[in-house]
C-alpha cells in the first residue's frame, strides 16, 4: 500500500503529542528542582538559572541530619527484601499451579485475584492496631509483611504465566542425554525460567517502591518512614520556605533511575503486564 | 482469539498410573503453595475479621478507658453522617471520569502502539514512563504545575493567570482527575493492546474489501473483539480508582470536599485513633468495592478468571 506523506505527517503529531504527554510532568520537576529559590515563582518551564543547590540540602548532615537519605535506605532496603521473599514464595506457587495436577489450584487463583482488588484501607486500622501491640509498628518488618501479601497475587500471575510457556520436556531429553536430575534443572529449566522470574521482580518492586497508604499509616519515623512518605512530611529549610524546591529533587533522585530501569527493561515490563490477559 | 485464561488447566501430562503418584504430586502441589497462601491470608482475611470487630466495639485510643460493644451504632453513625455520602459522590465522580477518559485515550495510545507505521518503540518507551513513576511523586509535579505560585500552567495562554486551581472543588477535581489518567492510562493502554493484537488482519483485509470504513472497521470488528479485554480492564482500573488516595493526600489532603472515601478511613483510623468508626469505615469500603467486582462479573460478565492483577 502506498503511504502518502500525509499519513507520516498525522502519524508524527500521534506520536509526539503522546511522547509529550508521558514527558511533561518528569521534565517539570527536574526544571523546578534545578531553579533557585527565587526563581521559583517565575511560572516558566525552562529554568533561566540552574543552581545545585536543592539536591545538596537533601544531603546535607549526612545520614544522620539528612531528611532523604534514611527514607532512601528504607525505600530501598524494604524494596528488596520484599521482592526477594514475594519471588520466591510465587515461584513456588506458581511452579505448583503450571506444573503439578492438584484440587485447590482454581481457589488459589481465584483468592488471589480477590486480593489484587482488596482495598488496603480496609486492612490499615487493624493493623496499625496489631502492629502497635505487636512491637512492629514504624519497623521494616511492619511494611514489609502487607507489601508481600499484596505484591504475592501480580508475582504469582505472571509467573504463571510465564510457567506455562516453558517447554518442560527438555528437562527429561536432558536426563535421557545424562544429566543428572539436578544439572537438568540448574541447565536447562533455570535459564529458561529466568526471564520470567526477573520480570516479575521488576514489577513487585516497583509496587513497593510506589506504595504510600501503609508507609504513611504504619510509620512514625526515619527507623521506616520510605521515601514517598517522607516526601509528604518534608518541611522547608526554615518554617517560612516552602519545601517545594527540595521535594522536586528527592522526586527526581527517586525518579530517574526509575526510569532508566524502566526504559532499559521496557520489553520484558510489557511482556510481564500483559502477561495472562491474553496469550501472545 | 486466543485469550489465556491462567486459569485453565495445565497441559496434561501424562495421565498418572498409580494413585499414590497423584498423592505425591498433590501433597508436593500444596505444599508449594503454602507459604504464599499463608502470607497471603495473614493480612487480609485476619485483619478484615478483626475490622468487623472493631467496627462493633466503641474503640477510641484516646480514650482507652471507654469502649466496649457498640452493636451498630458506629455504621449508623457513618451512614447517617452527610461526610460519608460527600465522599462517595467524590469517590465516584473521580472514578467514573478518571476511568472513561482513560479508557478513550487508552484505546488511543493502543491504536496507535498497534497500527503506527514508525515509532511504535518511541510510543512504547514513553508509555511506561508514568508508569514507572511513584503516585505521590506525580501527584506533587501536577500539584507544582497548577500552583498559582510556582506553576507554568497559568503562565499557558488561554488560561487565567489568576486562578487559583486548589481554591474551589470542581477545579481540584479536575488536577486531581488528571493526576490520576496521567499516571495509569499506560497500564489501560497496554493491556488494550493486549487484546489488539489478537484480532486477525484479515478480518480488516475482508472489511476493508467490502467497502468499511476505518470506523466501521472499528466499531463493527475491533470493539466487539475486544469487549472481554475491555471489561476486564475496567474492572480492574475500576476498583484501582475506587480506592484513590495518594493523589488526593498530596494535592488538597481532603479540603473543600474533595475526600475521598479512602482518606476519610485514614483520617478516622490515624489521625484521629477512633478504630470503631474507623473500621465502621473500612468495613463499608470493602462492601463498596465487592458490590462494584459485583456488578461487572454479573451486570456485564466480565470474565474475571481472564484478567489478572495489576
Amino acid at each position: 500500500m502506498e503511504r502518502s506523506s500525509r499519513d507520516y505527517a498525522l502519524w508524527t503529531i500521534a506520536i509526539a503529542l503522546v511522547v509529550i504527554f508521558a514527558l511533561i510532568p518528569v521534565l517539570w520537576l527536574i526544571s523546578i528542582s534545578l531553579k533557585p529559590p527565587e526563581a521559583l515563582t517565575d511560572q516558566k518551564f525552562i529554568p533561566s538559572d540552574i543552581s545545585f543547590d536543592n539536591y545538596k540540602s537533601l544531603f546535607e548532615g549526612g545520614i544522620d541530619d539528612s531528611p532523604f537519605i534514611k527514607p532512601l535506605i528504607n525505600s530501598i532496603g524494604i524494596a528488596l527484601i520484599t521482592t526477594a521473599i514475594s519471588i520466591v514464595l510465587a515461584s513456588f506457587c506458581a511452579y505448583a499451579i503450571a506444573r503439578l495436577e492438584f484440587p485447590g489450584k482454581r481457589v488459589i487463583l481465584a483468592g488471589a485475584l480477590a486480593i489484587a482488588m482488596f482495598p488496603p484501607i480496609s486492612t490499615v486500622g487493624p493493623l496499625f492496631d496489631m502492629w502497635r501491640a505487636l512491637g512492629l509498628y514504624d519497623t521494616w518488618l511492619g511494611l514489609i509483611i502487607p507489601y508481600l501479601t499484596f505484591s504475592l497475587p501480580l508475582a504469582i500471575y505472571v509467573l504463571v504465566a510465564f510457567f506455562r510457556e516453558i517447554p518442560w520436556e527438555l528437562e527429561q531429553a536432558a536426563q535421557v542425554d545424562g544429566a543428572t536430575p539436578f544439572q537438568a534443572f540448574t541447565k536447562v529449566i533455570v535459564p529458561l525460567a529466568a526471564p520470567g522470574v526477573f520480570t516479575a521482580a521488576i514489577l513487585v518492586f516497583i509496587f513497593c517502591w510506589n506504595d504510600f497508604l501503609f508507609a504513611i499509616s504504619l510509620t512514625s519515623s526515619d527507623a521506616s518512614r520510605t521515601v514517598p512518605a517522607a516526601l509528604a512530611f518534608f518541611t522547608g529549610e526554615s518554617s517560612f520556605t516552602a519545601p517545594t524546591g527540595s521535594i522536586a529533587a528527592a522526586a527526581v533522585v527517586v525518579t530517574v533511575p526509575i526510569i532508566v530501569f524502566v526504559l532499559f527493561f521496557q520489553r520484558r515490563i510489557v511482556a510481564g503486564l500483559t502477561a495472562g490477559a491474553v496469550k501472545g | 482469539m486466543s485469550v489465556n485464561a491462567p486459569a485453565n488447566p495445565a497441559p496434561q501430562k501424562a495421565a498418572p498410573k498409580a494413585s499414590s503418584r497423584t498423592r505425591s504430586e498433590r501433597k508436593l502441589a500444596w505444599m508449594l503453595c503454602a507459604p504464599a497462601v499463608l502470607a497471603m491470608l495473614l493480612v487480609t482475611a485476619y485483619p478484615i475479621a478483626y475490622a468487623v470487630v472493631l467496627s462493633l466495639q466503641d474503640v477510641d485510643l484516646r480514650f482507652p478507658d471507654e469502649g466496649g460493644f457498640a452493636g451498630l451504632s458506629n455504621y449508623s453513625t457513618v451512614l447517617s453522617s452527610s461526610l460519608w455520602w460527600t465522599d462517595i459522590f467524590n469517590t465516584v465522580f473521580i472514578m467514573v471520569i478518571s476511568v472513561a477518559i482513560e479508557l478513550v485515550l487508552g484505546m488511543a495510545i493502543a491504536l496507535v502502539m498497534h497500527r503506527a507505521i514508525f515509532g511504535r518503540g518511541v510510543v512504547r518507551t514513553s508509555v511506561l514512563i508514568p508508569y514507572g513513576i511513584i503516585t505521590v511523586v506525580a501527584a506533587f509535579a501536577w500539584q507544582f504545575a497548577f500552583s498559582p505560585e510556582t506553576g507554568f500552567v497559568n503562565n499557558l495562554p488561554l488560561i487565567s493567570d489568576e486562578m487559583d486551581w486548589f481554591g474551589g472543588r470542581f477545579s481540584s477535581f479536575a488536577v486531581i482527575i488528571l493526576a490520576e489518567v496521567w499516571k495509569t492510562t499506560p497500564f489501560m493502554a497496554l493491556l488494550l493492546l493486549a487484546g489488539l493484537v489478537t484480532i486477525d488482519d484479515q478480518l480488516y483485509e475482508a472489511a476493508r474489501v467490502d467497502g468499511a470504513t476505518a470506523w466501521q472497521r472499528f466499531t463493527r470488528i475491533t470493539l466487539p473483539l475486544m469487549k472481554p479485554a475491555i471489561l476486564v480492564a475496567l474492572l480492574f482500573r475500576t476498583l484501582d480508582a475506587f480506592r484513590v488516595f495518594d493523589t488526593i493526600f498530596v494535592m488538597t489532603r481532603g479540603a473543600l470536599d474533595t475526600e475521598s472515601v479512602s482518606i476519610l478511613g485514614y483520617n478516622q483510623l490515624i489521625s484521629r485513633l477512633n478504630l470503631g468508626l474507623g473500621s465502621a469505615v473500612s468495613v463499608l469500603i470493602f462492601l463498596c468495592v465487592f458490590l462494584i467486582a459485583f456488578i461487572f462479573v454479573k451486570g456485564f460478565g466480565a470474565k474475571v478468571e481472564e484478567g489478572r492483577p495489576s
